[in-house]
Parts: C-alpha cells; sequence; structure tokens
C-alpha cells in the first residue's frame, strides 16, 4: 500500500510536468494547427537557460525561472515569425519538417554552447519532508502545487480575458475571427510565446529531479505528442486530463509490470488509441 | 520512356562516373564513403516514394532500416544460412512487419500518421535496445559476414562491395521508375494531392497507401541488410530518431517528390559532411537551418529547383521564338504546351 500511495504521488509528480509540455503544444496545435515538433527543444533549452542563470550569475530559482520563461517565450515568437508563418499556406507535409529543421538545429546549437554532459540543477528546495507517511522532497511537492497553479492561471486568462477569448475564437474559427477583426499575426505569436513560457516552466520545475542534457526533449515531446492525442488535438482540458493519466500510467506501470519498457507503455497506448480511432481520442471542440 | 531519353545524358554521364570512379581514385576512404551514400540512397528511394509521392510523412524509416539490418545479422550470425537467403528474408521481413503496420498506421492521416509512425520507430528502437536475448542490446551485434561468393564473384574486398551496392542501386533506380511512370505511380501522385479527390473517381486508396507502404519498407529493409553486411556491426543506435532525420535530410535537399532527388541530395549532403569532418557533431547547426530554408524558399530541393529553372528557361525562349518568327506558329503552341504540361 506504502509503495501505491509513492508511486501514485511520483505519477502526479510526471503528470505535471507533461501536462504543461502538451499544453503548449495544443495551444499551438489547436490554433495553428502545426505539430510542432520543436517543442522538445523549447524544452531543453528552458532547462539549460535556468541552469545557466543560477550557476553564472547566481541567481535565485525563481528570478532564474522567470527569465527563461521569457526567453524561450520570445524565442518561440521569433520561430512563429521566421518559419512557420511563412510557410501557413504550404501543404501540411512542410510544417513538420520544418520543425524537424529547428529542432536538430536547436539541439546542434545546445550541443555547442553547452556541451553533451548530462548535469544537475541544484534547487533551493531539496529538503525531503514526510506528507501522509510517504517521503518526498520539496521540489517534488513544489513542481505539483507549481504546474496547478499555472494551470489555473492559463484557463482564468483563456476565459477571463478578452486576449484569452481572441485566443479561443481563433482555435474556433480562424476565418471567422479574421473576420470579427482580430489580428490573427498578433494572435499566433502570443499563442507561441505561451507555449514557449510553458515548456520553459515545466522543464525549470522538473530539471532539479531529472537531469539536463541535449536530448532531454526527444523523450518528452513525443511523450506530448501521445498526450494530445488522446485528450484530443488541440483540447487544453484535454492536455490536462492526459498528462496525469499518462503520469499515472508510466509510474504504476513501472512498478508492477517493467521498469525497463516503462518508455514503452506511452507510445503502446498512444498506437492502441489511433488503431481504434484514428482521429484521436476525442474530436476537438474548442477549449 | 520518353523522360529517361531526354535525361539520357545526364542518366549515362551519372553512370559512367559511378563505374569509373574506383579506378579515376582508388583512395579507400572515398570508396567507403561513396559506397555508404549509395547504401542511404536506396533507403531515401524507399521514403520518397511515401512521403514525395504519396503524401504521407512516415517517422518510421530509420526504424523499419533497423529491422533489416537486425533481421540480416541475426539469421547470418545465429542462424548461419546462405548470406543471399537471409537478404531475400530481411527485406521480406521487413515489408510483413511494414505491411501490419501499415495496415493500422495508414487509417490515420497527416499529423496523426506522422506523430504514429514517429512513435513506431521510437518502439521500434526501444524493443532493439532491451531484448538483449535477441539483439545483443546496446553492445550490439558483431561478426556479420560480408555477402557469400556467387559462382566466380567473391564479395570480400571493398571494390567489389562497391559494385554491389551500386547494382542494388541501380536496381532501386530501375523499379522506381517504373513504378513512377506507371499508372500506379500515377495513382499514388492523385492520392498526394487529393485522397478525397481520387476516392471519388474510383481508386481504391487504402489498397494503394498499403501497397506503397510495403514497397517503401522494402527498400528501407534493403537498405539495412546491405549496410549490416557492409559495416559488419550494427547497434540499435542504428534505429534511432536521428536517422530518419539524415533520411529526410538527404531527401529534402536533393528534391521530395523527384526521381533524381534522393541521388543529388544524399551525394551533396554526404560530401559536404565529409568536407566538414571538423564540425561532425554541430554539423547540425548548419544543416538544421538549411532545412528549414530549403522548405521554405524551394519546397521541391534542388531538383526541383532545377526543373522550375528550365521551365522559365524554354518558356523565355517561347517567347522570343514568337516575336522573332510569328510564322511558326503551330509549333510555337506546341513548346508553349508542352512547357505547361512539363
Amino acid at each position: 500500500m506504502d509503495i501505491l500511495t509513492q508511486q501514485l504521488f511520483n505519477g502526479l509528480t510526471i503528470g505535471s510536468v507533461y501536462s504543461l509540455v502538451a499544453l503548449g503544444l495544443t495551444l499551438v496545435y489547436g490554433i495553428l494547427h502545426i505539430p510542432n515538433f520543436a517543442h522538445g527543444a523549447l524544452y531543453m533549452l528552458g532547462a539549460y537557460i535556468t541552469l545557466t542563470m543560477m550557476l553564472l550569475w547566481g541567481v535565485h530559482y525563481w528570478m532564474a525561472m522567470a527569465v527563461s520563461v521569457l526567453v524561450v517565450g520570445l524565442l518561440g515568437v521569433l520561430m512563429d515569425r521566421l518559419v512557420f508563418h511563412p510557410l501557413r499556406n504550404a501543404p501540411p507535409i512542410h510544417d513538420k519538417i520544418a520543425a524537424i529543421g529547428i529542432l536538430l538545429f536547436l539541439e546542434a546549437f545546445a550541443q555547442l554552447i553547452w556541451g553533451a554532459d548530462y548535469r544537475t540543477m541544484e534547487t533551493p528546495y531539496g529538503q525531503v519532508i514526510d506528507i501522509f507517511g510517504m517521503t518526498a522532497t520539496t521540489q517534488r511537492v513544489l513542481i505539483n502545487i507549481g504546474a496547478i497553479a499555472v494551470m489555473i492561471l492559463l484557463y482564468l486568462f483563456l476565459k477571463k480575458t478578452y486576449i484569452g477569448s481572441t485566443i479561443i475564437a481563433m482555435a474556433q474559427n480562424r476565418e471567422g475571427a479574421h473576420l470579427v477583426g482580430i489580428n490573427t499575426n498578433k494572435v499566433a505569436m502570443l499563442t507561441f510565446m505561451i507555449s514557449g513560457g510553458l515548456a520553459a516552466i515545466a522543464a525549470s520545475l522538473s530539471a532539479p529531479i531529472n537531469l539536463v542534457f541535449p536530448g532531454m526533449g526527444h523523450l518528452v515531446i513525443l511523450k506530448a505528442f501521445v498526450i494530445i492525442i488522446l485528450g484530443g488535438m488541440g483540447s487544453v482540458p484535454g492536455a490536462i486530463l492526459g498528462g496525469y493519466i499518462l503520469g499515472f500510467t508510466e509510474s504504476l506501470g513501472a512498478t508492477y509490470i517493467s521498469n525497463d519498457y516503462k518508455d514503452i507503455i506511452a507510445f503502446v497506448l498512444l498506437i492502441v488509441i489511433l488503431s481504434i480511432k484514428p482521429k484521436g481520442l476525442f474530436s476537438r471542440e474548442g477549449f | 520512356m520518353g523522360s529517361l531519353l531526354k535525361n539520357r545524358g545526364w542518366v549515362i554521364g551519372a553512370l559512367t562516373v559511378a563505374i569509373l570512379f574506383p579506378f579515376v581514385l582508388p583512395n579507400a576512404y572515398f570508396l567507403h564513403i561513396l559506397t555508404l551514400a549509395f547504401i542511404w540512397m536506396i533507403a531515401v528511394y524507399g521514403l520518397n516514394l511515401l512521403a514525395g509521392y504519396t503524401g504521407y510523412l512516415s517517422l518510421a524509416h530509420a526504424g523499419f532500416f533497423a529491422i533489416g539490418a537486425y533481421a540480416l545479422g541475426l539469421l547470418t550470425v545465429k542462424t548461419e544460412i546462405n548470406y543471399w537467403l537471409a537478404l531475400v528474408a530481411a527485406c521480406l521481413i521487413t515489408s510483413a512487419i511494414g505491411a501490419v503496420v501499415g495496415l493500422v498506421a495508414l487509417r490515420t492521416r497527416e499529423h496523426f500518421f506522422a506523430i504514429y509512425t514517429l512513435c513506431v520507430g521510437y518502439i521500434i528502437y526501444l524493443v532493439i535496445d532491451k531484448w538483449d536475448g535477441l539483439t545483443g542490446g546496446v553492445r550490439g551485434l558483431i561478426g556479420i559476414p560480408v555477402p557469400s561468393n556467387i559462382g566466380p564473384l567473391s564479395f570480400e574486398t571493398p571494390l567489389s562491395q562497391y559494385y554491389l551496392v551500386l547494382f542494388f542501386l541501380i536496381f532501386t533506380v530501375l523499379v522506381m521508375y517504373r513504378i513512377v511512370h506507371s499508372l500506379t505511380g500515377r495513382t499514388f501522385i492523385a492520392i498526394r494531392n487529393s485522397e478525397d479527390l481520387a476516392q471519388t473517381i474510383g481508386i481504391s486508396t487504402m489498397k494503394n497507401k498499403l501497397l506503397v507502404f510495403v514497397l517503401s519498407t522494402f527498400f528501407a529493409g534493403l537498405a539495412g541488410a546491405l549496410y549490416a553486411s557492409f559495416i559488419r556491426f550494427i547497434g540499435p543506435d542504428i534505429g534511432y530518431i536521428t536517422i530518419i532525420f539524415d533520411l529526410l535530410t538527404y531527401l529534402l535537399v536533393g528534391g521530395i517528390g523527384t526521381l533524381a532527388g534522393p541521388i543529388v541530395g544524399t551525394f551533396l549532403i554526404v560530401a559536404v559532411s565529409q568536407s566538414l569532418q571538423f564540425l561532425q557533431d554541430y554539423r547540425m547547426l548548419i544543416f538544421g537551418p538549411l532545412l528549414t530554408l530549403l522548405i521554405i524558399f524551394y519546397p521541391r530541393g534542388i531538383v526541383g529547383a532545377y526543373y522550375d529553372w528550365r521551365m522559365k528557361h524554354s518558356a523565355k525562349k517561347v517567347k522570343r521564338t514568337r516575336k522573332e518568327q510569328s510564322y511558326f506558329e503551330s509549333e510555337t503552341v506546341d513548346s508553349e504546351k508542352k512547357v505547361k504540361e512539363g
């Protein structure tokens, strides 16, 4: 029973990170219909920037994260402007390949600057605490609280603010949004900004319990794709729910099935889903 | 046959260079690189048929490449059957797995297909990596034999292997040529242009998609098997995602959906990365943006750009002819038609 609660908590932690990454991915997909393969690279850069800020300038963890969010968010905007915007009328195969090109570049770039070594990130929240009979580091608790807080903020932003509604409007109908006077280019840039920011938050939160290296985005992005298919491409609640489902499945699977094959679980799950429903589990119904 | 004859200068030239190369420049290193490039070309042709002509971007092809390589490796090392039997078997095994994957994967479209195949590719990699008992896991598989003799022909030397791989490459190009210029090839292009329309005019899209998927995995498997017997060592890395990115780069630089694209792209990129050897780990710093810029400005690659240029060129010529010789009107109309079609 102890193992079960411990694993459920682990699942919650992993799920929080997955959900944040998948949220950024699903926003971009919902609004621009681009499966952004380069999203994993943004995640990786987010971790590196936070790490560098803390190591080089001794900036506090939270400040470092804020800088990382800003930088990666702007990088997302740049990506939209330089690559995806010129490609908006191209056949769908082109977006994907361009995204792969960006991914390759950013990974090589990270390797050039930070080297290929695995690095660990120190956190001011390394204490071990006891909650309901299980042990966890404060960092893990922080990941859960932070992720949920960000999700609530994002929800409020989308539902309660004017700018948020323009994003929703554009996700529902791009031409319609354009017709009623929404500047679709600006909204697209904003979406990329949010998407990059979410990836940076997820990376900065989870880096202390994982390792930081140039290829760290690979598995996460693949799983994020599994999640947004699970939750319906472009659906925000779907991405959150899907993230937690995958987190729990993985951490329970690792304990009760096989630790070696825990990464396969996500992909087998996806293949089963797409085999039964080729268009994803839920059809997209806006936000 | 028309377009092959029109381009016969190119075809004969390339063939002569390929055949005479080992004599003109007897350098073991170049020979090795070129043989490897030929093997990649075969795999890229498989990918081209699927992504370029049918419009389905499969990211699982590195996995199929690895399946071909491991099938040959395991058959020759563990069961010690005849090499050529193993080669045929490796291709068939890859195609069979391709057929099973294709049956399910091809029900999905566009993004879903790309993501689905990406996951299939990753599963293949993970299975190879983790299944220690069969594949040797991370340690890989060593001692794969060179192709066994056919009568008096032996394939012990690098030179003979070069010609063997060249033979398979020519075979691949011929098969591709026949497919692309047949009704089946046109069907694939129809599916690429509009799957719904193709279905409306009575094309069995699923049957054709499955056919093209199996064909393309067949060539991935063939390339993998040749790779295994050429390098004689394989590890799970050959199934990793980076390989499919490499293949895509070759294809896109050359020209997706063109017959000469895979050769031009692979040759060029391999040549450039050899001369940029000093930044081997960082070559993606150059190729990443190159790939992206190319897809924005020249979505059909070098060969596609060349076709466009030639078309414009001949269109200009037509205009000039019309001005100077207005009495040859009938011919002008003729060549104009050619431009439009061409």
